[in-house]
């Protein structure tokens, strides 16, 4: 059983049942009747790599405060289908309780004595109100927000918006279903209903959205003119909404043959003008380490984002990992400028690809967004972001200019951008070139391109946010990490008073104000989900200082509050 | 209104003395002045190989990308700007080995670009290896043996692969060069020029007396709608044999064409400013 008495209270709700029973759309929209209701949300789902078929489970984590860790305990679980009761009844904790269909047949005997058992036959209360077994996950839903003393008009709202294209039938009957479902709670198990749901006084709307969908959301919000994306777990969701709402906001999505073909057509889109991107994982990147050197010598901005999942090869497709920082660090012959961003949630998913896309323009250079698996399909709960948005295009114009040089040099790195067919000439060449863009070997140009590339990076460092460091200033363990260990690290420590966290977002330029915090740690500890510890290995290589103390996971699996927790209490001897 | 001298550059050609570039590069630039293609309506994209130094003599905007890449980056600089003309300089190693599979699946999409392939069945660049429209037994410095392989014909796949304007010429023959390159310009869709070419140094088989022995131009006779009449035209390969012309054209909408977002104009003529309120509702 799992020690549980945190500071941070979390609602850990968790439904599951075959796949084709709705478990993904019923959890959502609890989920949404919780950030309805005033609460922040977190979801977690496991699921094989198949396309139909097997166990499906979504565990839905619900706080006042901000939550963006899966948690390893559940108080409420919903089961649709036996292996749900069997593998997870074990993770709940005393005084949790159990909902399941008892029309069927399900076996609870192992379930222990002081959890909850609450039978609702859902099958004979969707036939009474004239539903279909497929509502079983809507009936679910109904006794759930019972349960908790949630607002039946939320759900219904929900059900009305989810199924507005099935017609108006279809959002009654569900609707009808939910009531019967909610009313048999309130006539059979009164004494039961928790609080967990209650609406609190002040609701601020927020947004439910996953990594996929924030960066998909804030790269359309950005000025994304053309995206090139091939299909790869875990990054494919961006995709789909870019794909559904390129006419809506007037820009192109196109599914290209390969991932090579991907990154070369956005870069052309990008040297003809469009704010530009691709997405993939660590294994479509490998094919696309090729173009990302072309973008960095023809100087043409590009937005990459690779969301991890654990490798090599096809590895564990549909699980998670933060084994790429070396590849995207390193990827590709020679040097050029590598600007690498990470973000550790959905908020700064949103953030950060927005920074992506500015940081592109502004020095004309590819950008890496480095997220993983957990951010990309973990659903978090997020204030809705400004509506309109500003874009600054750098040094970028469309006039005819007399005697145009498109690689002049300047201070900076950057000279000014055109795009063909506005009358200036230029070259965007792969070779060696000078400032025209004329393919050149002579020592003189081939040193004054090196430097001016290069001294891109000396004035962005310069220019880099500090790196957040959360909790006590003064603190006898200071914790570094970066991707999505971020909101179980957060949890775990707001049980200490004397441990805070650096949490990295900017690898490279590596900032320089890591060295600062870290150099007056009492004592550190680097956790990561890889094998080896490379941020661990980035730090001493752009610090010198030695972490010693490492907690790294590389089952695939994220990383829990309560594994954090062990580690800390094992290194502060309590 | 383009004039010659619009299009020269400081930087002079490379290629060896006779080199079949010289003549493809003529035709282009002829081609320019007859059309008015230039830096306000024009774009050029070439890959790696000898063919691919035409950037540094044409005024034109282009960009050299990489081996067997140019594809995709025309693709992506057509699809930002479809007002643009877009012209693809490649090579039988460029397009039909590295970038095959980019070939296969920009000819399947329509794409409404020109490829001018210098076809010369041999690496020049990297000094006599074999290629995939080389000869069967064609001995080259990595087949001295003989080559194992058998060659592609580039116009078969183009074909198959759903080109819509496919066509053979030849570098010896510049007057007619410039036409193909004008009449594939003006087609909707993806338009592959094959152009046989002499590598006088490494390729001592496809000469000059080679082609003119054994080429033709087909006539007006010649149904260039019939798919599977091209197909079979585009096999023939020998003795006289070697068909020169358009060998299939067919009316098809361009990929670019059937984008309803560039229908009234170029992405790169409009704003990307967004209101995405209504868009964030749906996830609340």
């Amino acid at each position: 059983m799992v020690n549980f008495n945190p500071r941070m209270q979390i609602f850990s709700l968790k439904i599951g049942g075959q796949a084709g029973q709705g478990i993904k759309s019923a959890g959502l929209m609890l989920a949404k009747v919780a950030t309805r209701s005033g609460y922040n949300i977190y979801t977690y789902t496991e699921y094989p790599s198949l396309v139909r078929g097997g166990h499906n489970i979504m565990q839905i984590c619900i706080s006042q405060e901000e939550v963006a860790a899966p948690q390893q305990y559940t108080n409420f679980l919903i089961a649709l289908n036996q292996e749900t009761i069997d593998e997870h009844h074990g993770e709940l904790v005393p005084g949790s309780s159990i909902l399941f269909d008892n029309t069927e047949d399900f076996d609870t005997s192992k379930i222990n004595s002081d959890i909850t058992l609450l039978p609702i036959p859902f099958q004979e209360l969707v036939s009474t109100a004239g539903g279909s077994k497929l509502m079983l996950n809507t009936a679910a839903m109904g006794a759930t927000v019972a349960l908790h003393s949630g607002d039946l008009q939320i759900l219904n709202d929900l059900i009305s918006q989810d199924y507005a294209n099935a017609g108006a039938e279809m959002i009654a009957l569900n609707q009808k279903v939910a009531k019967v479902s909610y009313d048999y709670v309130h006539s059979n198990f009164q004494d039961k209903i928790k609080e967990s749901l209650k609406p609190l006084s002040d609701i601020e709307t927020k947004m439910i959205v996953n990594g996929n969908e924030a960066i998909a959301l804030s790269s359309i919000a950005s000025g994304l003119q053309y995206a090139a994306i091939y299909p790869m777990t875990p990054t494919s969701n961006i995709l789909t909404v870019l794909a559904e709402n390129q006419e809506k906001y007037n820009f192109i999505y196109k599914q290209p043959e390969d991932e090579i073909a991907a990154i070369n057509m956005a870069i052309g889109a990008s040297f003809a003008g469009c704010r530009s991107m691709v997405a993939t994982s660590g294994g479509g990147f490998c094919l696309m380490s090729e173009g990302y050197g072309l973008a960095a010598n023809i100087e043409t901005p590009l937005v990459i984002v690779e969301g991890m999942r654990p490798g090599p090869a096809t590895g564990v497709p549909t699980w998670s990992d933060q084994g790429d920082l070396h590849l995207v660090l390193h990827a590709h012959q020679g040097d050029f400028p590598r600007i690498v961003l990470a973000a550790g949630d959905a908020q700064e998913s949103y953030d950060l690809t927005k920074q992506c896309f500015d940081l592109a323009d502004k020095y004309q250079s590819p950008v890496i967004l480095l997220v993983d698996k957990n951010i990309c399909e973990g659903d978090q709960s997020i204030p809705v972001p400004p509506s309109d948005n500003s874009i600054d295009r750098g040094k970028f114009s469309t006039d005819l200019i007399p005697n145009y040089q498109r690689f002049a040099p300047s201070p900076d790195g950057v000279s000014l951008r055109s795009i063909p067919g506005v009358g200036n000439f230029f070259i965007g060449n792969s070779d060696e070139h000078d400032t025209f863009g004329y393919s050149s070997e002579s020592i003189e140009v081939r040193e004054a391109s090196m430097e001016k590339r290069m001294s891109k990076m000396d004035v962005l460092v310069k220019e880099l946010p500090k790196q957040q460091l959360f909790g006590a200033n003064d603190a006898d363990l200071t914790i570094v990490s970066w991707g999505s260990n971020k909101g179980a690290i957060l949890q775990a420590i707001k049980d200490f008073d004397n441990v805070n966290y650096l949490h990295i977002t900017h690898m490279s330029p590596f900032p320089p104000d890591v060295k600062e915090v870290l150099d007056t740690a009492k004592n550190i500890l680097d956790i990561e989900c890889n094998f080896t510890g490379q941020l661990a290995e980035l730090i001493r290589e752009k610090t010198g200082i030695l972490i010693t103390n490492k907690l790294l996971k590389y089952s695939g699996r994220p990383i829990y509050p309560e594994e954090i927790i062990e580690k800390i209490n094992s290194l502060l001897k309590i | 209104m383009t004039k010659p001298e619009d299009l020269v550059t400081p930087c002079s050609p490379n290629w060896c003395p006779g080199c079949g570039d010289f003549a493809i590069w003529g035709a282009f630039k002829s081609a320019c002045v007859k059309q008015g293609w230039d830096n306000t309506n024009t774009a050029m994209v070439a890959g790696i190989g000898c063919h691919g130094h035409i950037i540094n003599f044409t005024k034109i905007t282009s960009v050299e990308g990489l081996h067997g890449r140019a594809l995709p980056v025309a693709t992506g600089i057509k699809g930002a700007n479809n007002r643009l003309n877009v012209f693809v300089f490649t090579g039988d190693g460029d397009s039909l080995a590295e970038g095959g599979n980019h070939f296969v699946h920009s000819c399947r999409r329509n794409h409404n670009i020109t490829v001018i392939l210098h076809d010369n069945a041999i690496y020049g660049l990297t000094v006599g290896q074999t290629s995939p429209t080389s000869p069967h037994g064609f001995k080259t410095k990595s087949t001295p043996d003989g080559n194992p392989d058998y060659p592609i014909s580039p116009l078969t796949l183009a074909i198959a692969s759903g080109a819509t304007f496919v066509a053979r010429g030849y570098a010896g023959d510049i007057p007619g060069l410039t036409e193909l390159m004008i009449k594939a310009n003006d087609h909707d869709g993806f338009a592959l020029i094959d152009i046989l070419q002499p590598c006088v140094t490494f390729n001592k088989e496809y000469t000059h007396p080679f082609f003119q022995e054994n080429t033709y131009k087909l006539d007006e006779s010649y149904d260039v709608t019939n798919k599977v009449e091209a197909l079979k035209k585009s096999m023939e390969w020998g003795p006289k044999q070697i068909a020169l012309g358009i060998l299939y054209e067919e009316k098809k909408p361009s990929y670019e064409s059937e984008i309803p977002q560039i229908k009234d104009k170029p992405l790169v003529e409009q704003s990307a400013q967004r209101n995405l309120s209504e868009l964030f509702k749906k996830y609340t």
